[in-house]
């Protein structure tokens, strides 16, 4: 791994302000960071820790909303039990040791193709809080490995609205741990989302043709019958197209059924 | 070159590194305390597992100075006041919970983990908890029967293997 210079700043403001040279880098739980650097896929000459910024940390939840600062470990989202979906997505993250390093932040900020969060981002209709605005999840992802942040902008916190029922369904690439396909179904008084992540090659994605079903008719056998577009999603060792498309109808079937 | 300090087994230590030196790194390379194993590098296998501030991290992805201020505890800090092995590690030796022994210091970390928080784990909570901490010899069921048996819960009738 190349050496950079490490800071660790106290509050957003100094984050920023370290962010804003040539070559920083944002380091939330690094899971994901530090085995990239090791391989030299990445290099920054900086990197700022989020981990000392206070007002980044915890989870409240007040009234039918969800509050997560953006430097909140998956094991602590777990540990706060806001609602079904979200416990279990964040209690099923990586292993334990990793759950507690992860940060949902650094999670949505890389947005992995296979990462679990921008499921429960997605499929809740989450707002995503940085520094300087507000961002609509469904704004928000824009492809594999990409999203709507700026160079110079931190995820402060996520608001998730909770769901009446929810369910994440994960089909496990048991090496990675990451998801090999994976569905999130959130249901509210006003209709049915579905993400899913780990199929497709443009990263996380709503499967709206179920939406549709689902919210007339909240059943798995609902959406026995539908079939899911195979064409861009993700081929490799693990699985084809085909059999990703098929996990994500048999999925988004479990969740469904597991909903609570 | 950075300053740190940190408690490590409750012994206040402080070292100079740099920005990219691991935690693991630190404690093996620097302090010597080369029970914290290194199996993999890549995050996978979990042989590194320390505590940090109480809870279970892989000291192979976390950098040591992300470690300043913190408490520390590593599979040195294990035995009993009087040099005895803890109840974990008295456990893996009665119940054959290593083979070659790399993993080990992993296991007992992250059992220790599991028991702080759950003191009577079902056997589904011990092979969950486990997830992160790979044995090459497949060692796995005397491991979680030693865990098992860790926790004060009978093991009689689990075959051994």
């Amino acid at each position: 791994m190349y050496n950079f210079d490490f800071v660790k700043p106290l509050n957003v403001a100094d984050a920023l302000v370290a962010l804003a040279s040539e070559e920083a880098q944002a380091l939330g739980g690094g899971q994901t960071l530090i085995p990239t650097m090791k391989q030299r896929l990445a290099s920054p000459e900086k990197l700022v820790s989020l981990s000392g910024i206070s007002e980044m940390q915890g989870v409240d939840i007040s009234g039918n909303i969800v509050t997560i600062g953006g430097a909140t470990t998956h094991a602590n989202v777990a540990l706060a039990g806001a609602f079904e979906g979200l416990t279990g997505l964040a209690g099923g993250i990586g292993d334990p040791a990793v759950r507690n390093r992860g940060t949902i932040g650094g999670s949505l900020a890389n947005n992995d193709p296979a990462a679990c969060y921008p499921a429960a981002a997605l499929a809740t209709g989450a707002t995503i809080v940085t520094n300087d605005r507000e961002i609509d999840a469904d704004d928000y992802f824009q492809g594999m490995f990409t999203t709507a942040l700026e160079d110079v902008e931190i995820i402060t916190a996520v608001r998730m609205p909770i769901p009446q029922v929810s369910n994440y369904q994960k089909f496990e690439q048991p090496a990675s741990r990451f998801a090999l396909v994976g569905v999130f179904v959130a249901k509210y008084a006003d209709g049915v989302r579905v993400a899913v992540t780990g199929a497709s090659e443009n990263g996380v994605f709503r499967w709206s043709e179920a939406e549709g079903v689902l919210s007339t008719n909240f059943s798995a056998d609902a959406i026995l019958g539908m079939s899911v577009d195979s064409s861009e999603m993700i081929s490799d060792l693990h699985g084809t197209k085909e059999y990703r498309a098929n996990l994500v109808r048999v999925l988004t079937g479990r969740a469904v059924s597991s909903a609570s | 070159m950075l300053n740190i300090t940190m408690k490590i087994n409750g012994k206040a230590v402080s070292g100079t590194v740099e920005g990219r030196t691991l935690l693991v790194e630190f404690l093996r390379n620097d302090l010597h305390l080369t029970g914290t194993h290194v199996g993999c590098d890549t995050s996978q296998c979990g042989a590194c597992t320390i505590h940090v501030n109480g809870i279970a991290v892989k000291s192979c992805s976390m950098f040591a100075v992300e470690a300043d201020g913190a408490s520390i505890d590593t599979i040195e800090g294990q035995e009993n006041t009087d040099g005895s092995l803890n109840k974990i590690q008295q456990a893996f030796q009665d119940h054959h919970g290593l083979q070659c022994g790399f993993c080990t210091p992993g296991m007992v970390m992250a059992a220790a983990d599991l028991l702080q928080n759950t003191p009577t784990p079902t056997e589904a909570e011990i092979r969950n908890h486990l997830d992160g901490n790979i044995c090459r010899c497949t060692g796995y069921h005397n491991i979680v029967k030693a865990i098992m048996a860790a926790s004060g819960q009978d093991v009689s009738a689990i075959a051994a293997e």
